[in-house]
């Protein structure tokens, strides 16, 4: 089934735009902003890098969710069996699962927050410290679900090797 | 009060300890799952 190879091509392709820029934000913008702020140079990023990197960062994950959906439709798995972790397919439907909870952080409580945080939304300064707080803790959630996402996925093809 | 997730390495090391959760309770109560 070509559309199968080509699927899951999409798949790690925007997985890898989607997860990247979620590390990018993580490991170097947000640390890069608070410098940045202190120096009083951060408008420069906060006006015309982070903007763009979020439009990446939201659209590779709708990419990722249903490049993912598909492969599991037609390659026999199942959405629902692997969300109800059927057996032989628990390891697919964790990462299922955790992408899943992951997109929802993405498009329900960072990008509404970084709205207003950016300036796109108006907000005054306690609405912006406070969806500022809830943006960052729910990427921060979603790099730290990122690490079994990939273990599940990455080990979904085989049986999952027992160390004791 | 500070989060793990308030520090990179808080987060990595939660991201791991997550995933060897995970990881037991497949092999354990899924394992014809795995």
């Amino acid at each position: 089934m070509p559309d199968l190879v080509i699927d899951r091509w999409l798949h790690i392709m925007a997985g890898v735009a989607w997860i990247g820029l979620l590390y990018y934000f993580n490991f170097v913008q947000a640390p890069g902003v608070a410098a940045a702020k202190a120096d009083g140079t951060a408008a420069g990023i906060t006006k015309h890098i982070a903007p763009r990197a979020l439009l990446w960062f939201r659209w590779a994950a709708v990419v990722t969710w249903l490049t993912g959906a598909y492969y599991l439709e037609r390659s026999g798995i199942g959405i629902l069996n692997a969300l109800l972790l059927k057996a032989p397919h628990a390891s697919i439907g964790i990462g299922a699962w955790l992408g899943t909870i992951m997109i929802f952080n993405v498009w329900v409580l960072i990008w509404p927050n970084q709205k207003k945080v950016l300036g796109i939304v108006p907000a005054d300064d306690a609405v912006k410290a406070k969806a500022a707080r809830v943006a960052f803790l729910a990427s921060r959630t979603n790099t730290m679900l990122s690490i079994p996402m990939l273990f599940f996925m990455v080990t979904s093809a085989h049986p999952l090797p027992k160390f004791w | 009060m500070k989060l793990p997730l308030d520090s990179i390495w808080g987060t990595i090391i939660s991201g791991l300890v997550l995933t060897v959760i995970l990881y037991v309770f497949v092999v354990n109560f899924l394992s014809k799952g795995a």
